[in-house]
């Protein structure tokens, strides 16, 4: 009964102090003029008076001289500039967890702690390798960040000269974020890229999942942040060679890539094929006379929310890679993001379906759909809305024939589709980007005037660009990442024993299982040889 | 005294088990099993491999009866509820019992069920 009445009084409270409220609201309706400091400021529930000159940062509050206000422009610009490369960073991190359950979630119930583990941990490991010097190596010779104020201080490009022509290799300003990388730009910058080196950090988990030793996985994760990745990177993005192919040697706009068809996703998809080659089939995988046993992933309902996770976070992958909010191109990045990822993941279903083996097959679906997305990653500012259908239906197709070619040609058993989705897409999406792009966007890109255009609009050099782009990428990513791997196998060993594996990685390697109190039937899960 | 086991489809168990209650049987045993050489094996695609659902699952349920009466109004009943026509319908085994005896009390045969 007491507890009744404190109730009703606490109730009698808040709706006397709330009527109280709206009728103070309702006495000031009047909107505040302009000038009036913001101290005298009323209450503004449309929204139609708040922000005006008074906020234009000013010697004389209200009456901001010209050049007052000409910085306070500039500096909004690069405000939300700053803020989108931010925001989209935010999104492209979100990929991790969309990662892991893909990957998780197309691999068997005994190994999903350790799948789960990789995707886990490379994410730090990646990104306090690219703290200590891969950003550095990347960036370090980019010269003015031009849509974040400007700001030079990475100035530092290690070049060699060949043929007369300067070769950037790589860069060497901002180790640790320190001396000339201390700056709000260049923080912003390297949160944003981060994000892009551990999505290719972490695209090898998968083709190696399942077999991998974690000791071998975890000196794998310092290589891929200090060196693997930020080389190639700045090859294309930070001033290097590939990028200055246009302006030395007048193919096209030199290599380009909007947001990373090569740079990310097949520099993951070159590691993940030449890891899952070197350690060898999961045991069972393969019969005596070279067919292949399908391995049922135990989760496919996760992996299906990994794949809508990633097409989210997608959207700041490709559309914050203007690093620039104030660029409206991004309604066409994003626009054209979405309809790629729409026509691959239809491509693949219907090709599984009507053409392949009768039936939708959902881990294509999934497959098909970031197949549609990394292709589109290189050319999604570049090229048309149906320029853009088209390079997500081709990649749809490619990466049920390419994991095909993967799996029953070079017998490189990648448990879920990695290779197939990140590799050749990555590949597909450069090519597609010296094709398809309409000559609409891209004014001085990489130093060479005019706008980027492909070869059926009218600059086959451009497609030329892309080819040397993509072929340097699998010989640089494929040979170190082959003499890391191989270092590696010699030290500690690549490859979990075969008791292990019968086990399941997540208990010998981990120490706990994904589902504890759960009974798995790890026989039936593993097919045998035959 | 006989002891009768039968394999039901999971779809079936259900209205089995209400069934055989309703004819006045109290205990019964089911359980959860892998039937090979099954007709409704098949095969199936993942990731375009073909594989083979060999094993297929269903219910078995054992229960023991005292009369011949109830022998036959057992099979009856589990014979009318999961008839399908087809030639996948399972058989229904009989067995004769050596002996019974309750834990809880040490009593022996017939009386202890």
């Amino acid at each position: 009964m007491l507890k009744k009445l404190c109730w009703m009084i606490i109730f009698a409270a808040i709706l006397t102090s709330l009527s109280m409220e709206v009728t103070a609201q309702t006495q000031e309706t009047t909107p505040a003029p302009a000038g009036v400091s913001p101290a005298v400021r009323h209450p503004d529930p449309g929204g139609v008076s708040t922000g005006n000159a008074s906020d234009v940062p000013a010697a004389k509050v209200g009456e901001p001289t010209m050049a007052e206000l000409v910085n306070a422009v500039g500096h909004n610009r690069v405000a939300i500039n700053i803020m989108w490369t931010l925001i989209a960073g935010f999104l492209v991190m979100f990929m991790q967890p969309g990662f892991a359950m893909v990957e998780a979630g197309f691999t068997r119930a005994k190994n999903a702690v350790h799948t789960m583990a990789m995707n886990f941990m490379i994410y730090p490991l990646g990104m306090l390798g690219f703290y200590i010097c891969g950003f550095a190596f990347m960036f370090g010779g980019l010269g003015p960040i031009a849509t974040m104020g400007g700001y030079g201080g990475l100035d530092h490009e290690v070049i060699i000269n060949l043929f007369g022509k300067e070769f950037g290799l790589f860069g060497g300003r901002g180790f640790f974020l320190s001396g000339s990388g201390y700056d709000v730009a260049v923080f912003a910058l390297f949160l944003f890229q981060v994000v892009f080196m551990d999505t290719t950090a972490t695209i090898p988990t998968g083709a190696m999942a399942e077999r991998w030793k974690y000791l071998s996985f975890f000196i794998y994760g310092w290589f891929v942040g200090t060196v693997i990745y930020p080389i190639f990177g700045n090859w294309v993005w930070g001033g290097g060679w590939l990028s200055m192919l246009g302006k030395n040697f007048g193919l096209g706009h030199g290599h380009v890539d909007f947001a990373g068809s090569s740079v990310v996703h097949m520099t993951g998809g070159v590691i993940g094929l030449v890891g899952a080659w070197l350690v060898g089939p999961r045991d069972g995988k393969y019969n005596k006379d070279g067919s292949a046993n399908p391995i049922l992933g135990h989760n496919i309902p996760m992996a299906i929310i990994g794949t809508f996770i990633l097409a989210f976070g997608w959207f700041g992958f490709n559309a914050g890679s203007t690093l620039a909010g104030a660029d409206l191109r991004i309604g066409v990045v994003a626009t054209n993001t979405m309809l790629a990822s729409a026509t691959g993941a239809l491509a693949a279903t219907l090709w599984m379906w009507i053409v392949r083996f009768k039936k939708p097959d959902p881990s294509m679906m999934a497959n098909g759909m970031l197949a549609g997305l990394v292709a589109i990653t290189a050319p999604c500012a570049f090229v048309n809305s149906i320029g853009a259908c088209i390079i997500g239906l081709i990649a749809g197709l490619l990466v049920v024939e390419g994991a095909l070619f993967i799996e029953r040609k070079l017998k490189v058993d990648d448990p879920v589709g990695a290779i197939a989705v990140h590799g050749i897409n990555g590949a597909w999406g450069c090519l597609a980007l010296g094709l398809f792009a309409d000559g609409t966007y891209g004014d001085g890109w990489n130093n060479v005037s005019g706008t980027v255009k492909g070869l059926f609009y009218g600059d086959p050099s451009q497609l030329l660009a892309q080819f040397i782009g993509i072929t340097a990428n699998f010989v640089y990513v494929g040979l170190i990442s082959l003499i890391i791997f191989k270092l590696i196998d010699i030290f500690v060993g690549n490859r979990v024993d075969k008791d292990t594996e019968v086990e399941g990685l997540d208990v010998p390697e981990m120490g706990v299982p994904g589902y504890s109190g759960v009974h798995l039937d790890k026989a039936a899960e593993t097919p045998i040889s035959r | 005294m006989k002891k009768i086991e039968a394999i039901i489809n999971p779809f079936n168990i259900k209205e089995v088990k209400n069934a055989l209650t309703e004819i006045g049987v109290r205990r019964m045993t089911i359980s959860k099993v892998g039937r090979f050489g099954s007709q409704k094996s098949h095969k199936e695609y993942y990731r375009a491999d073909e594989y083979m659902i060999d094993v297929v699952e269903e219910f078995k349920i054992e229960l023991i009866v005292t009369t011949d009466e109830m022998l036959d109004q057992v099979i009856e009943t589990i014979g009318k509820t999961t008839k399908t026509g087809n030639v996948g319908d399972e058989e229904i085994l009989v067995f004769p019992i050596e002996g019974v005896i309750q834990i809880r009390t040490g009593e022996r045969a017939r009386d202890a069920i």
